[in-house]
């Protein structure tokens, strides 16, 4: 861990911050949301320290708000999160083994891994991860008590363009692996594919879809090693 | 809903999502991946967190979410590709879409 606070510069503590920070003010809303359609503070402490990923969160609360059954709650949540499966193969080395392994994958969430994919060289990559996710380890949890505290007392999260801020976050942290060509078109097409499907079918889903945009990378590929 | 269905919904979440968390770490190690397979994992990492931007952007219970938030998200786009403060971006997009509302679009 020493390590981790060498390699960190003030740049990138900076940008935690404010990934923690943004990310602690959707989980107020978040928390508003919970307690405001009656349930009782401790489950979304519980969900946002156990769970720790707000879109599935969002989701649970919401159908078991709309009088949903559980187990349909479970698996709309679990979808939303199956794509934490492929982000670990990608962020592997900087989780690392034993009990490294066993809290460094629960810290894996979509700031942490997109702040580390940005970064130049492995040891920032694995800086970023780390502090990344324990910033919103304490953020998320500390936002959505907060919320469900002040309830109502919260403006709705539109009218402050809450809303607006959750994906220029990710959208902000993922720009520099975007400066790769064949990255922009893959992401694109899948984009387009994520959107067309949402009306369609289940939260999750939609973005699973999207990795068909690995295509455009894939069909090029061949022609690149016959040079 | 009792209190103890709760609590065994929430684990049953929580203990899938970390058994989704801590398989991708265990199978890396498993196998040795060569360097353009390396490669294609992060182009497919970079491809999800942008699905997860665009829907959440332009959606809102399978639904268009409205044009003010898909508005302030593209103003922090542009923000961020010319290298602004990740601050500075980050407020305008909340901003934007605020403001978007305040002068009536949706």
């Amino acid at each position: 861990m020493r390590s981790i606070w060498r390699t960190a510069d003030r740049g990138l503590i900076r940008d935690v911050a404010v990934v923690s920070l943004a990310v602690a003010l959707v989980a107020v809303s978040y928390g508003a949301i919970a307690v405001g359609s009656g349930f009782p503070l401790w489950v979304p402490l519980l969900l946002s320290v156990t769970v720790l990923a707000g879109s599935a969160e969002f989701l649970f609360v919401g159908i078991l708000a709309a009088g949903g059954g559980p187990v349909a709650a479970v698996l709309a949540g679990l979808l939303v999160n199956a794509r934490h499966l492929p982000f670990g193969l990608s962020v592997a080395d900087l989780v690392g083994t034993g009990w490294r392994r066993l809290v460094g994958s629960h810290l894996m969430n979509d700031e942490s891994v997109a702040l580390a994919l940005g970064q130049r060289d492995p040891d920032r990559r694995r800086a970023a991860f780390w502090l990344c996710g324990l910033g919103i380890l304490l953020c998320w949890p500390a936002g959505a008590v907060l919320g469900g505290l002040l309830g109502g007392l919260v403006a709705s999260p539109e009218q402050l363009g809450l809303d607006a801020m959750f994906p220029a976050v990710l959208l902000a942290v993922a720009v520099p692996a975007l400066r790769r060509a064949e990255v922009r078109r893959a992401a694109l097409v899948g984009c387009l594919i994520a959107l067309l499907t949402t009306p369609l079918l289940p939260p999750g889903l939609p973005v699973l879809l999207a990795l068909a945009g690995l295509a455009v990378v894939l069909i090029k590929a061949p022609g690149r090693t016959r040079t | 809903m009792s209190s103890l269905t709760l609590v065994v919904a929430a684990a049953a979440l929580a203990l899938g999502t970390y058994a989704f968390r801590l398989s991708g770490p265990m199978l890396a190690h498993r196998i040795d991946l060569p360097e353009r397979i390396r490669e294609l994992i992060d182009t497919a990492t970079i491809v999800l967190l942008l699905a997860v931007v665009a829907t959440t952007a332009f959606t809102e219970a399978r639904q268009f979410a409205g044009f003010a938030r898909p508005l302030g998200v593209l103003v922090a786009g542009v923000l961020a590709w010319r290298r602004a403060p990740f601050v500075l971006t980050v407020t305008a997009a909340a901003a934007v879409a605020a403001g978007a509302r305040l002068v009536g679009i949706p």
